[in-house]
Formats: structure tokens, C-alpha cells, sequence
């Protein structure tokens, strides 16, 4: 009785080994759409349908597209377009996807001491903020939003150097970066998302420039798109490039694209991300 | 960032040790009802999470906190102030293990022979010197290699606040991974050299006391 209790054990063993071919994907992608809940709000969907699971590393975007070029990442959702540009160029992915934008806001002090405001782009604010030498937090880190804020920079013809005691250049992730603004009554570049989420916690600042909603945002510089890259098999051997493709193709997807679209409505009375993958 | 590291750790260890010594050989040596509970709470300190420590400093530290009128928050003076605390109760208690270590009657016969009390005390600390030394070392190394708390309390500013340890975690970041087992290698070695010239000072061959 005993003995066949546990050969039958050993043989259901054996099969729930066998009859679990679920395969992993391995998406790096940027803290953003990991700290505001997009992923798992989304994620499960994908899942399901593909019998997957997909783990999750959120890191800036320099790392995450070196994830991908060590072959650590079968697939990268990013948003720093010269980067993945580059990325797709040197053969490390196989394309790029458009899948999203959101934008960039500049959030400083209530009382806004550069009068960054009454600026009409945000090179212009730049421009108000070096000139006052006014607090600026930085990320300071290679991510996406630390690229768009150095082009902001060049386009406003300033190159702010740590030295000169009013830019504070950090190396630390958005979160950290909007405290540290908070604590030093400084101004810094946010993505939208994040800012909203973490607003009622930072009592000191608002959106000084960008307006009360993406639609109200006055420069078309500060768009921010994000896109999803499958690592090239090719150039990267040992990567789940089918499963990557997959993903790729079910991101851009309708149902998918709808999912990205209604998320945050909810709780924060605007989308965080806006669906842009092209409708077929 | 090397001066700066090697400053914020200096004098944080340094600190660490002129409370952190007398403590555990005051520990030591005493007795009394609740020294049970207030070793516990030391050893205990020795395995504080330093991103906790890190969190407590900065909600004190911070605008908003009951020390915010200080403007510490983002200085190296706030990261000495977090590696002090964690690096106490390593130097504290490994202090307190050596000087428990060494011969219970040594005290009785200083005393017998005629030693003041801090005749007394000297003589101690000279027997329990090694493991002394180990408890600074131990403390140095805690915190030169620590990073929750720098981070948080210090904030990696370029130029200000950014050491070795929260320099490897931003280039680790940046995926210049190179560049961040160089700044890695670079911390080993100072930390290195630190440990050598310590121990040679205390192999130099003791007076007899």
C-alpha cells in the first residue's frame, strides 16, 4: 500500500515536472512603467494567453539596454529614442515599436523664483533657471528622462556643470530626484507619471511648467515615447526571441493598446501612458 | 570622491570609536541587573539595516523633521551622522567581547599591586588592543561599503556627497558595469590600505606595562 502510494508520488512528481514547459520572458525596462503599475496591471493579461511568464527587471534605460546587449533580457521597453535608435543599428535588436508616450513636466517651487511660468518652451525654462541659478535636481543617471533633459539643455545653449554649486547632479532614480527638489525648494524634469503619483508627498512643488494635463502641454519637445525592442537572437545568442516577438506584437496590439490607454484613469483622472502603436 | 570617502568614513569611525570603546570596556567591566538587555540591544545594533538607519536620519534631517533647521540633509555631515550610528554598536560590542576575553583576574591583581583606576583601564585596553583593533576595522569596513544610508541621507550629488560605494551603484545603473568594477576595485583598495597600516601600527612590539 505504502510502496505504491509513493511510486504513484514519484510518477505525479515526474509529470508536474515535464507538463511545465512555461517558458520566461525576461522583459529590462525603465523604473517608470514599473513604479506607476502598468506592468502588473497589464502583464497578467500576456501571460495567460502565452502560457508565459515574464520577470521583470525595471532599471534605468542604460541599463536596461545593456541587459539586452549582454544577452541578460530577452526583450527592453524603453524610452530614449536616440539610445534605442543606436540600440537597433548596432544589430542588438531586431526593431523598434512604437507602444506609448506620455510627457515631461517641469516641477518646481510654488513660488516659482525663475518665474519658469511665464517661460513659452522648456529650454526656455532652462534658460530662466541657469540664468537665476536657481536649484536644479538632475537624475544624472543616463535614463531616458536624464537624455531628454541634457537635450533640453543643449537646445537651450547651456551646459550646467556640478562645480557651479546651483545644479545638483544625482545618479538616482525619479522618486529620490522629486524629494530631493521637494527638500531643496529646487526645480527639476519629471515624467508626468511619476510626479502624479507621488504628488501629495511633495508639498512644496507643483508643475510649473508643462500644464495640468498632457493635452495642455505646450511643447511638443517634451513628448515621451516609449518603445519595446525584441533582442536580436542574431547578434545575441541564447535569447527567447520568439517569445520576445511575441510580446512585441501583443504589446502594440488592440486589446493591449486599450489596456495602456485606460490605465490610471481611475485613480489619478488621466491616463499615465497614451497608447501610439499604429492601428492596422 | 576618494577624499571624500575617506573624510566621511574618518570621521565617522573616529567618532564611533571615542564613544564606541570606552562603552563596551565600561560594559565590560560592570554589573548590573539589565546589562543582559543592553548587550542584546547592542548586538542587535550590529545587524541594523543600514537603509533603515538611513531613514531614520533623513526623516530627522529633513525639512519637514525636527532637525530640519539644521540644512544637514544632503551634506557629508548627515552621512557621518548615519555611519556613526551604524557603525556604534559594531565597535561597542566587538569592544566589549575583548575586553570580556581577557583574564578575569588581571583587574583584581592591577588593583592589588597598587594601579589607579585609570592605570587600571589603560592596562586593560592594552590586553584587550587586538580585539579592539578588529572592532575598528570591522566598523570601518561596515560603513565605507555601505550605501543605503549614503544615498538616502547624502543624496549622490556629483561633486558634494557622491563616495565610492554610491558611485558604483550609479555607474552599475548607467550599465557602464566597467566602469563601476573599477570604482569597486578602488574602494577595496583604500579599504585595503587602511586595514595595512593599522595592523602594522599594532605589531609594532608592545612596552611592557
Amino acid at each position: 500500500m505504502g510502496r505504491w502510494f509513493a511510486a504513484a508520488f514519484l510518477v505525479g512528481m515526474l509529470a508536474a515536472c515535464s507538463a511545465s514547459p512555461r517558458q520566461v520572458l525576461r522583459l529590462a525596462t525603465t523604473t517608470s512603467t514599473e513604479d506607476s503599475g502598468l506592468l502588473e496591471a497589464i502583464l497578467p493579461a500576456f501571460e495567460e494567453a502565452h502560457g508565459a511568464r515574464v520577470d521583470v527587471v525595471a532599471a534605468g534605460t542604460g541599463q536596461a539596454l545593456e541587459l539586452g546587449r549582454r544577452g541578460d533580457a530577452d526583450v527592453v521597453l524603453v524610452h530614449s529614442r536616440s539610445a534605442e535608435d543606436q540600440f537597433v543599428a548596432d544589430g542588438f535588436g531586431t526593431a523598434r515599436y512604437d507602444v506609448m508616450f506620455n510627457d515631461f513636466v517641469m516641477v518646481g517651487p510654488r513660488e516659482d523664483p525663475a518665474d519658469v511660468a511665464g517661460a513659452a518652451t522648456a529650454a526656455e525654462a532652462l534658460t530662466r533657471i541657469a540664468d537665476s541659478h536657481s536649484t536644479f535636481v538632475s537624475r544624472g543617471d543616463d535614463s531616458g528622462t536624464h537624455a531628454k533633459e541634457v537635450a533640453l539643455w543643449a537646445a537651450a545653449g547651456r551646459l550646467p556643470q556640478a562645480e557651479s554649486g546651483w545644479y545638483l547632479s544625482l545618479g538616482q532614480g525619479m522618486g529620490e530626484t522629486l524629494q530631493m527638489a521637494d527638500e531643496t525648494l529646487g526645480y527639476t524634469l519629471s515624467d508626468r507619471g511619476t510626479y502624479l503619483s507621488m504628488a501629495d508627498t511633495l508639498s512644496s512643488l507643483t508643475i510649473v511648467f508643462g500644464g495640468a494635463t498632457i493635452a495642455d502641454n505646450p511643447d511638443p519637445e517634451l513628448m515621451n515615447p516609449y518603445g519595446v525592442l525584441p533582442v536580436n537572437p542574431a547578434k545575441v545568442p541564447g535569447v527567447n526571441n520568439d517569445l520576445a516577438e511575441a510580446f512585441a506584437e501583443w504589446l502594440t496590439s488592440p486589446q493591449a493598446q486599450s489596456m495602456i490607454g485606460a490605465f490610471g484613469v481611475e485613480r489619478f483622472g488621466q491616463p499615465l501612458f497614451y497608447p501610439s502603436a499604429p492601428t492596422s | 570622491m576618494l577624499a571624500l570617502t575617506l573624510r566621511v568614513t574618518g570621521v565617522a569611525i573616529a567618532v564611533a570609536a571615542v564613544i564606541g570603546v570606552p562603552l563596551g570596556l565600561i560594559l565590560a567591566r560592570s554589573r548590573f541587573r539589565a546589562k543582559s538587555v543592553v548587550v542584546a540591544l547592542i548586538y542587535t545594533g550590529m545587524g541594523l539595516p543600514p537603509v533603515v538607519v538611513g531613514l531614520a536620519v533623513y526623516l530627522t534631517l529633513s525639512r519637514s523633521g525636527p532637525l530640519g533647521s539644521l540644512g544637514w540633509l544632503f551634506t557629508p555631515t548627515a552621512m557621518v551622522v548615519a555611519q556613526i550610528i551604524i557603525a556604534l554598536p559594531v565597535v561597542a560590542g566587538l569592544t566589549m567581547a575583548a575586553a570580556d576575553a581577557i583574564h578575569p583576574e588581571l583587574p583584581l591583581q592591577l588593583r592589588s599591586l597598587g594601579a589607579s583606576p585609570s592605570q587600571e583601564a589603560r592596562a586593560v585596553l592594552r590586553e584587550a588592543q587586538p580585539g579592539v583593533l578588529a572592532a575598528l576595522l570591522a566598523g570601518f569596513g561596515a560603513i565605507i561599503s555601505e550605501v543605503g544610508a549614503a544615498m538616502l541621507v547624502g543624496g549622490n550629488i556629483d561633486g558634494q556627497t557622491r563616495v565610492l560605494s554610491t558611485a558604483v551603484v550609479l555607474e552599475t545603473r548607467r550599465g557602464h558595469f566597467a566602469m563601476a568594477l573599477a570604482l569597486g576595485g578602488a574602494l577595496l583598495t583604500l579599504a585595503f590600505v587602511v586595514n595595512a597600516l593599522l595592523l602594522r601600527f599594532q605589531s609594532v612590539p608592545r612596552r611592557l606595562g
